[in-house]
């Protein structure tokens, strides 16, 4: 099963290559991974999507306990909370589809930050269904390139998942 | 008043009360060589290969609980020590490695003898630190002490820029040390424990399996406690002999791969394990799907990564092996007044049938020495009050088998990783803590020749540490296994050609001795012992000799091998197949 693991870690040079280093020495795989600043500018956090079965995230989480510059984990999946991801899409439509892909645009909230001659660059935000939807609903468009950011969460306010 | 970095370092090792480093210099660390030349409280030991470096400060820590130290150059100097640090590191030994780097400002140039250590290093520390200003210089040392000795101890490695160790500084000192990201458990949860005592009360066939933890916690009087309070058996990994005595009556012996038949039986039989400070390596369990199968577990250890890793567990207690067996044995004194007796005594018996149907035994030849022979004089000869130290290979299995270890920290072998080149090195490192003891490296003619060069060190040092080669001509584990698994076809396994050894040894200044023929073991080992320098005992044994019982890779354990049914062992081998 996948799951989305959120750390606070200390804010120290080669804290990243240690979190990678862990996954990859152990053989767990990363989905995704997206690193920044908390309110504290000594603190980041870092949003991890892996996956595996139950004893294998067990794992994950107790090793990135382990870590010394590790000080919280917290596995969202646990965790009633908000996950989103950006992406930006560069798609070059044909004359005919060019209506079709910024209507597309606007249906998913989405805007259109860059445009040339033959392409439309175009920014969604929302959850991994929804990111999803939209990359498959433009692909037929004819999608040139894509960059995700990688999945951010947040817990939502006092409410455990039982 | 500023002091150089390099002396910033001294003072810090001197508060942290180092006696002894181990290390080798170059370049980059000069300036702190200098300082060691007339230092009065720090003695440095010169090895010749910074392997040997590490391997010392190994066995040093081992032998004493105390974290060894290491100081190497940058390069080539840093990256000689990963097979030390990684096998320091796989058996949860202190050490603290300090190495040089260029200057802060060629860090990343490829500049002359440059290696990102840090980088090289970091899966086989426990933690690492790149010094980048100097005022953190002596908080990073205090910090480096405190992880590498507290929670599960390991290896730390401190990489020091020329330029850090050059500039100046005040000296600060901090009385204690806090890093907020790291808080080892030590104490159990009370609940867990309550739970654990109740499942040892109903628990008619227990079995104790003690690791590594137990010593290095300490907590080897409060095991004991446990063990006699209700008669429950005790076997000891590789790691854990010498927790309870080998001699005790409840000891099993090793399980696993080279186990004891009865310990080995035991689990599989067993209702209940009681896994102490000890982490299910494969060399212990076997096919893990077959290990222990009417077992219920209850896992103590003081890493939570290492509960639930391999085995699944009915009883987790994280924390300090010693603390939790204190409250563990006090809730069984207090709460538990069953009957034991009869059950335990019907378990206890069934042991015994199986110690005396399969006893750890060898074929006596008084033609050609049996290694196992030497290994059982040694132990005669020293009545267990030694140091022992092991290379890896056949050599090592030999020693946990036929010695028997009576106090923890009597043992120093690399468990984890399994290095050749281990044992003779840590001896040093046993000697220098211990001037008085005698230490005795157990080792193969192919693993001793990988640290070889230390008997300058030995030597000069005026260590009188002795080293017991099992000759065989042969890698001998591994022609074991070409023998069993690849149809004798013994592939780059004879050694061919062997120096000299009693040669070697007289070349480098120490004294070198030859056994030949079984009568001659006894009188070699007695002269050795007395002889009050290093020395190199050469036992030619008998090279077809294997080590049983065995498990083959990924069996139960209770599938076993044994000696005298060789045929018989081969066709249920290729059953297995
Ligand atoms: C550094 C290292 N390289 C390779 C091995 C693999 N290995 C394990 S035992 C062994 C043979 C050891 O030979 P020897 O020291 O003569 O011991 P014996 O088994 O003959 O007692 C080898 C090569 C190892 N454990 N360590
Ligand atoms: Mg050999």
């Amino acid at each position: 099963m996948r799951h989305t693991i959120s750390l606070l870690v200390e804010n120290k040079f080669g804290v990243l290559s240690r979190i990678a280093g862990l996954f990859s020495g152990r053989g767990y795989n990363i989905e995704s991974l997206s690193v920044g600043e908390t309110i504290d500018p000594q603190i980041s956090t870092m949003t991890i999507v892996t996956s595996g079965d139950d004893q294998i995230i067990e794992q994950i989480t107790k090793q990135l306990n382990k870590l010394i510059d590790v000080i919280k984990v917290i596995d969202m999946t646990e965790f009633d909370h908000v996950e989103r991801e950006m992406v930006l899409i560069k798609v070059a439509p044909k004359q005919e589809d060019k209506a079709e892909v910024l209507r597309l645009t606007e249906i998913f909230r989405g805007r259109v930050v860059d445009s040339s001659k033959t392409t439309y660059t175009v920014e969604v935000t929302g959850d991994e269904k929804k990111i999803q939807a939209f990359i498959e609903l433009l692909k037929p468009a004819g999608i040139k390139e894509f960059v995700r950011t990688g999945k951010i969460a947040i817990v939502r306010e006092g409410i455990k998942k039982s | 008043m500023k002091i150089t970095g390099a002396e910033i370092l001294i003072e810090s090792l001197k508060r942290e009360g180092v006696k002894h480093i181990f290390g080798y210099p170059g370049g980059v660390v000069l300036n702190i060589f200098d300082l060691l030349y007339d230092n009065k409280d720090i003695q440095l030991i010169l090895t010749r290969h910074e392997q040997g470096a590490v391997h010392a400060a190994d066995g040093y820590a081992r032998s004493t609980g105390k974290p060894g130290v290491v100081l190497v150059t940058s390069g080539p100097g840093a990256t000689n020590t990963i097979t030390g640090i990684a096998t320091a590191s796989m058996d949860s030994i202190p050490l603290i490695v300090f190495s040089g780097q260029v200057p802060t400002m060629l860090i990343g140039n490829d500049a002359f003898q440059e290696a990102d250590i840090v980088g090289i290093s970091r899966p086989c520390t426990k933690y690492n630190f790149l010094v980048k200003d100097i005022k953190d210089l002596s908080n990073i040392v205090r910090e480096a002490f405190y992880i590498a000795t507290s929670g599960r101890p390991g290896p730390v490695l401190i990489d020091l820029p020329k330029d850090v160790t050059a500039s100046k500084a005040e000296f600060i000192w901090q009385e204690t040390v806090k890093i907020r990201s790291y808080n080892p458990t030590y104490e159990g949860n009370k609940w867990m424990i309550i739970q654990a005592a109740h499942l040892i009360a109903k628990s008619k066939r227990a079995v104790i399996i003690a690791g590594g933890g137990v010593i290095i916690s300490g907590g080897y009087r409060e095991l004991r406690e446990l063990a006699e309070f209700i008669d429950i058996p005790v076997t000891m990994t590789l790691m854990g002999l010498g927790s309870l005595p080998g001699t005790h009556e409840l000891s099993l012996g090793m399980p696993g791969m080279h186990g004891t038949y009865y310990a080995n039986k035991a689990i599989q039989e067993a209702d209940l394990l009681i896994a102490i400070g000890m982490r299910f390596d494969d060399r212990v369990t076997g096919k893990l799907d077959a290990f222990a199968p009417h077992a219920k577990i209850i896992h103590i250890d003081i890493d939570p990564t290492s509960i639930r890793k391999n085995v699944r567990v009915d009883i987790p207690i994280v924390g300090d092996v010693k603390r939790v067996l204190t409250a563990l044995n006090k809730v069984l004194k207090e709460d538990i007044k069953e009957q034991w007796d009869e059950v335990r005594k019907a378990w206890l018996r069934q042991i015994d049938t199986w110690k005396k149907e399969r006893p750890m035994t060898y074929t006596y030849s008084d033609e050609v020495i049996k290694p196992q022979f030497v290994v059982e004089k040694i132990y005669d000869l020293t009545k267990g009050n030694a140091i022992i130290t092991t290379e890896v290979g056949q050599n090592q299995m030999w020693a946990a088998q036929f010695y028997k270890f009576d106090r923890p920290r009597t043992l120093l072998t690399s468990g984890g990783l399994g290095t050749m080149g281990y044992g003779f090195p840590a001896a040093i490192g046993a000697q220098i803590a211990h001037p008085d003891k005698l230490v005795i490296d157990i080792a193969g003619d192919g693993s001793i020749q990988m640290n070889i060069q230390e008997l300058a060190t030995a030597v000069i040092n005026k260590l009188p540490v002795k080293v017991a080669i099992l000759n065989n001509h042969y890698l001998g584990m591994v022609r074991q296994w070409q023998e069993l698994f690849f149809h004798e076809r013994y592939s780059y396994s004879h050694l061919e050609v062997v120096p000299d050894f009693v040669k070697v040894a007289e070349a480098y200044g120490a004294a070198g001795l030859k056994a030949t023929r079984p009568s001659e073991v006894e009188p070699v080992l007695k002269e050795g012992f007395k002889i009050k320098k290093t020395v190199f005992m050469d036992f030619i044994v008998d090279w077809k000799e294997k080590v049983y019982p065995m498990v083959p890779a990924n069996a139960p354990i209770d599938h076993m091998l044994f000696e005298e049914q060789k045929e018989k062992s081969e066709k249920k081998l290729k059953a297995l197949k």
